[in-house]
């Protein structure tokens, strides 16, 4: 009760500080000083403080069971575990959008506490237009979506968070996420602070490059997160499915990746200056995007949440004003330099950079237009398509073999002019990466040449990379290790794609099934009952080809707030392939169905993105960037 | 120069962007299939409900008479909302029933009609659920109206109510 | 030392190949079940679905390819029933043309604009000189 209304004051202070920010930064960007006026670090120090203030008190809400607030009631029950509890608080769409703000108010009071070194007007600026942001955020939360909203008479009861979302990876995978995701908002903000003060230099591009990288990492992270989820939550093994909500995280994350890669030729060679400004714009425009296209409803999807028209009429103008204010601020103050345009030799790191970019922009595109194409024709024509994974598939997967080739040479390359060194290692190992390739592919799919192409050049940079590792010295560790975790993982997904197998069959208890000299034999049933569902444990013993016997215990469960049957899958998890079993009840009968899959490399690839996140990491603390 | 063209081309685009995205929030979310109206019914073959002998469905719509297809299922609860008022619909001369039984248990199926009347004047097994398939249907309960032209004129899904029985009573006057 | 990750990563590979179930038509129908929405659940495919009217697709996409149906005969067939929206692969015509090409073209014009400016600037700012 009484945090439901300092949470709801709070929220208010937090938009009166926004507002009082703006004077007082409006008023000290006139004077000379040098230095910045405190009062501005108090501000934006009290800003986040009234944010956190309120944000704790709705967890608070949320683990007292305060059914008078109509967020938990919504969205939580007495029964529920304490730790769901508390994840239900950013479950749902009020009390995520807390956290949306949240992180941005704590993104520009860290900004502001570490670029001391930086011009004063334009931290100032940047200041304005993340207040910007975070004013129409406030609004949005406290006109549309008001987390503290107050219900009466008091329900006894609440509605129960969804069975599906209580899982301990997705309740730590929207902060991490929305720190990448909402990150990109200061990256926004300083990006038109700096063409306002014709500033795009390269020590500018030195201390944003931080951090477009503590996005980066912070989303590489959080899609994972969310992957690993869907893996064994949601579905049959399957862990991208190229769900609309799915791609509206992955849009940020190539242009983040585009970003950070042609950042660097802006601070080694003050080139490509108003495409640096366009894709740190283009970041943030598409989190933004993202954001309406996943809360207005206007999509079909496995995530989407309750949808209010007004929300998303609020959104799309909300993002409509910051795209045409971009656009406005970028074409009236951006002065291009056209400084000696011939520096781009054709063998280079800036131009194999260049065509990094090029392909990023493309898989932007293509996931673009395949995530908003349907709206468009429906609007249009009134005729409805899906854009499925097969599309995706289709457009992307040509394109990613040369992709990867430049990958594993681009970093050969050196500034301005080079050559090839080492043609003859590069050589041997695109002819052992070929061959092996084949070798390896022979007898396993009908897609021959398809997939040699692919998983060569894979393995080219795997190699390239590798050896990268031990031979050289460490001076250019961060990208080695980013680069050999990006070949680490499409080797690892298309020998999953390649080699996963399954059974799905109907069982009795106590029957056997053999299939391939595997073996499946249910053993038992076992019930159970939790604080917030009942769960039935099916005991499967199956035997391998190899005649090892592997135990796995899939689950139904049972929930009651709200009533809901979900089947957990049982996995076991090796360093070299995953065992995957899950059961679901056939109506009407003591039949179950099961899946039973074997999925090798899973852990591969959770593995190798965090070893691209890593290479990020490194490169956040080292000094300089170096060679 | 260039760039103020290149200005107008992007603002352009962006109004139509917004302006689609305005019109798509409207729309409705819920798919409902653009029906092509006038669609052959399809041809098959099926087991009789009661003589649970094959029959061809040129033998089914032979008559010069408009034919309702209703596809039904005891486990379905809207069924027994709409039951009344195929019931009534029944009586109705210049039309004939056609009861699709989906994905039942026909013990079960056979008590429910006993229960609350047969309005069908022929009733089909859909075990599988392909016939529905072939009607183009999603699920129980759903109501297709076929013309004399042997052609499906009307499709409802969900149970007909009220308003939906005028309509059909309307066509097949 | 590198051979002989190479023989590790080989064997491996062999090893899981002789899992691989050769069963044609199995494989065949889980990519085409994959590629169909279920119509009355949310996002997901009738693959992943346990819906009674997944039930009833997998059984019909069972008999279709029974009789001798291909693929694209199967999606053809149920497109007609139920309009593209069903198929997840969708069809290159005249409402899906700037779906499947503007990618493809922004990839070319990309591919020119880095042309232009390395190419061309370069020419020019040697004639200067």
């Amino acid at each position: 009760m009484l945090a439901n209304q300092i949470g709801y004051y709070s929220l208010i202070l937090g938009l009166l500080f926004s507002f009082l920010l703006c004077v007082v930064s409006i008023k000290d960007f006139k004077n000379n000083n040098k230095k910045i006026n405190q009062n501005i670090f108090i501000l934006s120090f009290l800003q986040l403080s009234f944010v956190i203030i309120s944000f704790l008190s709705l967890i608070l809400s949320f683990i007292n069971s305060d059914f008078s607030n109509e967020t938990v009631f919504n969205n939580s029950h007495t029964a529920k575990p304490l730790f769901y509890k508390i994840s239900g608080t950013w479950g749902n769409h009020e009390g995520s959008l807390l956290l949306w703000l949240l992180v941005l108010t704590l993104f520009i009071f860290l900004f502001l506490v570490k670029s001391s070194n930086q011009p004063k007007k334009y931290r100032i600026l940047t200041l304005l237009f993340q207040q910007m942001i975070i004013i129409g955020f406030f609004l949005f939360v406290l006109i549309t979506s008001n987390p503290f909203n107050y219900l009466f008479p008091i329900p006894k009861e609440g509605l129960g968070l969804n069975p599906i979302l209580q899982d301990p990876a997705l309740a730590i995978h929207p902060p991490i996420l929305y720190l990448g995701y909402v990150g990109s908002s200061i990256i926004f903000s300083a990006a038109l602070a700096a063409v306002t003060q014709n500033y795009i230099s390269k020590e500018w591009a030195q201390h944003i490059k931080k951090w477009v990288l503590v996005s980066w990492v912070f989303l590489s992270i959080g899609i994972m997160l969310g992957s690993i989820w869907a893996y064994y939550e949601l579905g049959w093994g399957g862990f991208w499915f190229w769900d609309p909500v799915e791609n509206v995280s992955l849009m940020p994350w190539l242009t983040l990746t585009a970003l950070f890669h042609c950042i660097m030729v802006l601070e080694k060679r003050l080139a490509l200056t108003s495409w640096v400004v366009i894709l740190s714009i283009t970041t943030f425009t598409l989190s933004m995007c993202g954001t309406f296209l996943v809360r207005s409803g206007i999509l079909n999807s496995v995530h989407t949440f309750a949808n209010d028209p007004a929300r998303g009429i609020f959104i799309l103008t909300f993002l409509f004003i910051l795209i045409f204010l971009s656009l406005g601020i970028f074409f009236i103050f951006h002065k291009e330099n056209n400084k000696d345009p011939s520096n781009f030799f054709w063998l280079s790191k800036e131009t194999s950079i260049l065509i990094n970019n090029w392909f990023m922009m493309y898989f932007l595109s293509v996931v673009l237009i395949g995530t908003v194409y349907p709206i468009f024709l429906d609007v249009v024509t009134a005729e409805k398509i899906s854009v499925g994974p097969p599309f995706y598939h289709k457009l992307i997967a040509p394109f990613l073999g040369p992709f990867l080739l430049f990958m594993a040479l681009g970093p050969k390359l050196k500034w301005i002019k080079s050559k090839v060194e080492k043609r003859n290692s590069l050589i041997i190992f695109f002819a052992v990466s070929v061959v092996l390739t084949i070798f390896v592919l022979k007898n396993l799919t009908t897609d021959l040449l398809f997939y040699t192409v692919l998983i060569s050049a894979a393995f080219f940079l795997f190699f390239t990379t590798l050896n990268e590792l031990f031979v050289k010295k460490l001076n250019n560790i961060s990208q080695t290790i980013a680069h050999f975790g990006f070949s680490l993982m499409i080797l690892s997904i298309l020998f999953n794609s390649i080699l996963s197998s399954e059974i799905i069959t109907n069982i009795k208890l106590g029957e056997k099934y053999n299939l391939n000299k595997i073996e499946i034999f249910f053993e038992r049933i076992e019930e159970k009952k939790e604080s917030n569902f009942n769960s039935i444990i099916g005991h499967f013993k199956i035997t391998g080809e190899n005649g090892k016997i592997v135990e796995l215990k899939p689950e139904l469960r049972i929930y009651d707030q709200p009533t809901m049957i979900t089947s957990e899958a049982d996995i076991k998890t090796t360093l070299l392939e995953d065992k995957f079993l899950v059961m679901n009840l056939v109506k009407g009968g003591e039949y179950f169905n099961i899946r039973y899959q074997v999925k090798p490399f899973m852990l591969l690839i959770w593995f190798s993105v965090l070893l691209l996140s890593f290479g990020g990491l490194i490169s956040i603390f080292k000094k300089k960037y170096e060679k | 120069m260039k760039n103020k063209f290149n200005l107008f081309i992007i603002i352009t685009f962006l109004c139509f962007c917004f302006a689609i995205l305005y019109k798509g929030l409207n729309n409705s979310n819920i798919y409902s299939p653009k029906f092509n109206n006038l669609k052959n019914i399809p041809i098959f073959k099926a087991k009789d409900f009661n003589s649970n002998l094959f029959v061809d469905s040129k033998k089914i719509f032979e008559e010069d008479k408009f034919y309702i297809v209703n596809i039904w299922a005891s486990w379905c609860v809207p069924c027994r909302e709409e039951h009344s008022l195929l019931m009534e619909l029944s009586k109705n001369k210049s039309v004939k029933l056609i009861g699709l039984n989906y994905r039942d248990n026909l013990d079960n199926a056979k008590k429910f009609i006993n229960e609350f009347g047969n309005p069908y004047a022929q009733n089909l097994i859909d075990n599988e659920g392909s016939l529905s398939i072939e009607f183009g249907a999603y699920g129980v309960p759903e109501t297709f109206v076929i013309n004399k032209e042997k052609k499906i004129v009307k499709k409802f899904i969900g149970p007909i109510n009220e308003e939906a029985a005028e309509e059909i009573k309307l066509i097949i006057k | 030392m590198k051979i002989l990750k190479i023989f590790i990563i080989l064997f491996l590979t062999l090893s899981f190949s002789q899992s691989k179930s050769d069963d044609k038509n199995d494989e065949i129908k889980s990519k085409i079940l994959k590629n169909i929405r279920c119509l009355i659940c949310q996002g997901q495919s009738v693959y992943d679905s346990e819906s009674e009217f997944a039930l009833s697709i997998k059984l019909i996409v069972d008999k279709k390819i029974n009789v001798g149906l291909n693929e694209e005969q199967i999606y053809e067939f149920l497109r007609e029933k139920y309009g593209d929206w069903i198929i997840y692969d969708p069809k290159l015509n005249k409402n899906t043309y700037i779906l499947w090409l503007l990618p493809l073209l922004l990839f070319l014009f990309g591919g020119a604009i880095i042309y232009k400016n390395l190419i061309i600037k370069k020419i020019k700012f040697k004639d200067k000189k």
